[in-house]
């Protein structure tokens, strides 16, 4: 029998480890690689001219990729449920293959497109391959919930089996026999889409300061392993002035698009580390990236509320402020705040911005100054950050602002001082805010305390040249702590007076209740994840009250009923 | 069934409870477990069970969110519930919260109601904005003639809570006249109309005052004096905001006698002061003994002042340093540790401690630190401990498994 074969890039935008691929091709009669190009990008319209550049690049590339053995990428414009019984029966396909999506959305396409194949006869090879582990084997390790905690999940983490070898690469051997009907008219019917066809004016645009696309994935990482390796060193990197700019090592846009295999870099980190450090056993920091990026995929797997507050059970319901006006001065970078508004700009100019900046206008926007939801900041991430992928996104700003995940909520990010410490000359404000370059440094990052003739001698008046600071901040720091801690103090039903207490004690960091647990009151002498991970059932109940308390409440009653009885004690809403 | 036995009450022959003649008083007790919305229903069932619903005790507490759909995500109480409970249960009510947004028509909202509860004998009274404080955003008179409401018709008001509104220094004067037998607890923090006279009237009159959280502005020498003279009962709790209005601004001093006063009068007041300073106006502060229990650096604070903390705060239980620039704390830390030895309690943002220091620190606490939240950049490597065994000390001196704080690295 002819085995028609398809392959459907999504993500995975990348012939090296890409296992679906690999296993379809065997034993195919034909194959055709093909990209659909869904009005609707990844459930969401809200797509800036960055991303949709760095996606055309991949495609680009994949499609330079599969010429060289013969082979050619196809893109199909329209939504995957009309294109694949047309596909199927152009073609005469009978088999499919892509690489599993674990968010919540990717699930429910691919349901209905499975259905599709299996009334339409086509055998489905689907392979994980976007992320490190098999996510479902994570959750059920620890009792079907997925860990709310960092900690808790690096605990599940090692006892997981290891991680698989990437596939080998797609190459003309691989192929072998497997032949690309390819027409004549393949460019025009199939050919990757410009940025004007899609509708985007490309007048003035500049060089992407990241090209997208596998041979740029791949070149980025070697040079990454090299750089670590001439350092020797593989500490987390102190924060300094040039870290905020685009590093040519940088690599997450393309874990985030699949240009880069998460296993590939995962091996190469392994073997680096064991070559420089002699063969010992890397620690689990060396993969803090990779990790991150997983525990927010393992978090959002089952839960399509994810990237809502209402209706998500691991969100806290904060009462966020709706300004849209705010907002906007925000995300375009008309705070007042220098230091704000250049990670702003250089976000929408570039597309990428160093994680400690995005914690520094995270901050700004949610619980440090205007108190605005992060549902706000995500959409606009998801539209300018070239490596916002849903789980991703989603996850951080709730992390960022102290919406879930146990955080303490009382270290603030000054939008003064923090830029300050960080790069103390101001040349990163002067090269994303050219109208301040006139500034000394002295007053760079606070210019509305630059006296007059400062001002004047910068060619700069704060007010008319540039906004005057938004908000002040002090105030608002000051207000927006005690909302904190008010609506913490709800949850955690704490009546004391510290600050840190507030915050209601994470289930699952293996603190005093996991030792009174383990009977001896000693520290194991292993490491202590071993005790954490042994929690397991206990620990989802504790879990699943806490999120009750999160959900059932604050849906219900919008507050949790407090024994007003006890207002005379102690802290009544300190 | 058996209940019902004992009180006579008439029952149906066949088995199990007859609901509609369960005495009031468990249906009271039942109805006190249900949310709102769930006794709304069960109101509809039948007579008894709606005269229920209405029954005084359950009308004890309310708190009223008053949110707009243009600037909350929150529901608000419905408006026919608000009306409701003004015509039939303003008079039981005792302990009453406002929750408002951020919009002005909230505030007003909140006003209105306020000016209508003149049946009331309030308890407790609680103003909370939770977005921006839209309270201020009324015009003064409007809102200060709806709290004097209260004030003058409650009379036994204990609780008051009033924190960022334009409340002023003459209806201070009327609570005092109605309440001053009664009022046991004042938050009142960002209260700009206020002065330090306005206070001090509230402390000479009010003898029960047991927890007071203002602005630092309000503090004075004759406050604390008044707050710890003979008729007045032994303070709590004392919350004072530091907050800095503009760049460069001078604050006062308080004298060293005025805060032993107020030890010797109450010796287990806890002091809570929160700072929202720049750097440099740290001036007056920490020169002197101060028995702060609570401390917490909202902004930048320098390694200078810390030092300082160390030795002029000898009761000191909590310290939590939003920021403090890069420079390494080790001295000023293990100093703290040294001389404040109530300390259980202390969070490290933005700050730098090598690994060998935050070591030390934790030995000399040992296990009275039961907060311990340090973020994972402030621990330096060094050549004794790196990033990946310091947690497995430090818990060793804790005696319970420990981790600094996780910020997510894309």
């Amino acid at each position: 029998m002819v085995v028609n074969t398809i392959h459907w890039f999504r993500k995975g935008l990348r012939l090296h480890d890409n296992a679906a691929l690999r296993d379809s091709i065997r034993g195919s009669d034909t194959l055709r690689c093909i990209y659909i190009l869904d009005p609707w990008f990844a459930g969401s319209s809200n797509v800036g001219i960055n991303r949709w550049r760095f996606l055309l690049q991949c495609l680009e590339d994949l499609d330079s990729s599969l010429r060289k053995i013969n082979s050619r990428l196809f893109v199909i414009r329209g939504q995957p449920t009309d294109v694949f019984p047309r596909l199927f029966k152009e073609w005469h396909i009978n088999r499919l293959s892509y690489e599993y999506d674990s968010e919540p959305f990717g699930k429910e396409r691919d349901a209905a497109i499975q259905k599709l194949a299996s009334e339409a006869g086509v055998e489905l090879m689907v392979r994980i391959s976007h992320t490190l582990y098999n996510l479902d084997k994570i959750i059920e390790l620890n009792g079907g919930q997925p860990p709310l905690t960092y900690k808790r999940f690096q605990a599940l983490i090692n006892h997981m089996e290891p991680v698989e070898l990437p596939t080998e690469t797609i190459t003309a051997e691989v192929i072998k026999k497997c032949v690309t009907p390819i027409s004549d008219d393949h460019d025009d019917k199939y050919g990757v889409p410009s940025l004007e066809e899609l509708g985007f004016e490309t007048d003035g645009l500049t060089t992407a300061v990241w090209p997208g696309g596998e041979t740029e994935a791949l070149m980025r990482l070697e040079r990454h392993l090299e750089r670590k390796a001439w350092v020797a060193n593989f500490e987390r990197p102190r924060m300094n002035a040039n870290s905020l700019l685009a590093s040519p090592t940088g690599l997450s846009p393309y874990l985030r698009f699949g240009c880069l295999s998460c296993r590939l870099f995962y091996f190469k980190l392994t073997d680096l580390y064991r070559k420089v450090k002699k063969n010992s056993t890397p620690p689990l920091s060396l993969y803090g990236q990779l990790l991150w990026r997983e525990f927010f995929y393992t978090t959002a797997t089952n839960n399509p509320c994810f990237d809502k507050m209402d209706g998500n059970p691991v969100c806290v319901q904060i009462p966020w402020d709706r300004n849209p006006e705010a907002l906007a001065k925000w995300a375009e970078g008309r705070t007042g705040f220098p230091w704000i508004d250049a990670i702003m700009t250089q976000l929408r100019q570039e597309g990428w911005i160093h994680h400690l900046a995005r914690h520094g206008v995270a901050c700004f926007l949610t619980r440090g100054d205007l108190w605005i939801s992060w549902e706000e900041g995500m959409k606009v991430f998801e539209e300018l950050l070239l490596d916002a992928d849903w789980s991703v996104n989603a996850g951080s700003w709730m992390w960022l602002s102290c919406s879930s995940f146990f955080q303490q909520f009382f270290h603030c990010y000054c939008p003064v001082g923090f830029g300050r410490r960080t790069d103390p000359n101001g040349d990163y404000i002067r090269r994303y805010l050219p109208i301040l370059r006139g500034y000394p440094a002295k007053y760079i990052y606070d210019p509305w305390n630059a006296p007059e003739d400062v001002q004047k001698a910068a060619k700069c008046i704060i007010g008319v040249h540039y906004p005057k600071p938004m908000v002040n901040h002090a105030e608002a720091s000051r207000v927006n702590v005690e909302r904190m801690k008010q609506i913490y103090q709800q949850l955690s039903c704490y009546r004391g007076l510290g600050l840190l207490a507030t915050v209601p004690a994470n289930p699952n960091n293996g603190s005093n209740a996991n030792i009174v647990n383990a009977g001896s009151g000693q520290i194991p002498g292993s490491s202590v994840e071993h005790t954490s991970a042994q929690e397991g059932p206990s620990r989802t109940g504790s879990l699943s009250a806490t999120c009750w308390i999160f959900n059932t409440s604050y849906e219900k009653h919008g507050w949790i009923p407090l024994d007003y009885i006890e207002v005379l004690s102690p802290c009544f809403l300190f | 069934r058996h209940y019902c036995d004992r009180l006579n009450f008439p029952h149906s022959d066949e088995e199990g409870v007859c609901w509609e003649c369960l005495p009031q008083e468990i249906l009271l007790h039942i109805f006190q477990y249900l949310p709102l919305l769930d006794r709304a229903f069960a109101s509809q069932v039948c007579r008894r069970w709606n005269q229920a619903f209405h029954m005084p005790e359950l009308w004890r507490c309310f708190e009223f969110e008053l949110n707009q759909p243009a600037s909350s995500y929150l529901k608000a109480t419905h408006p026919d519930l608000i009306k409701q409970i003004i015509k039939r249960h303003s008079n039981h009510l005792q302990y009453v919260s406002f929750k408002v947004d951020s919009s002005r028509e909230s505030a007003e909202a909140a006003c209105d109601i306020l000016s209508q509860l003149v049946n009331c004998s309030l308890k407790t009274l609680g103003l909370i904005s939770t977005a921006r404080p839209s309270f201020m955003e009324l015009p003064k008179s409007h809102f200060i003639s709806a709290l004097t409401v209260v004030f003058v018709n409650s009379k036994s008001l204990s609780s008051l809570k009033i924190d960022d509104t334009p409340v002023d220094d003459p209806s201070l004067k009327v609570l005092v006249a109605n309440n001053s037998d009664t009022l046991k607890l004042l938050k009142m923090s960002s209260c700009p109309h206020v002065s330090p006279a306005g206070i001090l009237c509230v402390a000479d009159q009010c003898h029960g005052l047991r927890e007071l959280a203002l602005n630092y502005h309000l503090l004075s020498d004759e406050l604390l004096i008044a707050l710890s003279s003979e008729k007045h009962v032994h303070l709590e709790h004392l919350r004072i905001d530091v907050v800095s209005e503009n760049p460069g601004q001078q604050f006062h001093t308080i004298k060293k006698s005025s805060w032993d006063a107020m030890v010797r009068h109450s010796p287990k007041f806890n002091l809570v002061m929160y700072f929202f300073l720049y750097e440099d106006e740290f001036g007056p502060f920490f020169r002197d003994e101060l028995p702060v229990t609570h401390l917490y650096f909202g902004r930048s604070v320098s390694k200078d002042v810390l030092g300082r903390v160390g030795l002029t705060c000898p009761r000191l239980v909590e310290l939590v340093v939003c920021a403090n620039g890069l420079r390494p704390l080790d001295e000023e830390l293990i100093r703290i540790a040294q001389r404040c030895t109530q300390l259980s309690a202390i969070g490290l943002g933005e700050c730098e401690v090598s690994c060998s220091a935050f070591v030390e620190f934790v030995k000399m606490c040992g296990d009275r630190l039961t907060q311990l939240s340090i973020m994972e950049e402030v621990l330096v490597p060094d050549h004794r401990y790196g990033l990946d065994d310091i947690h497995w000390e430090v818990s060793k001196h804790l005696g319970r498994v420990w981790f600094p704080d996780m910020m997510p690295t894309w």
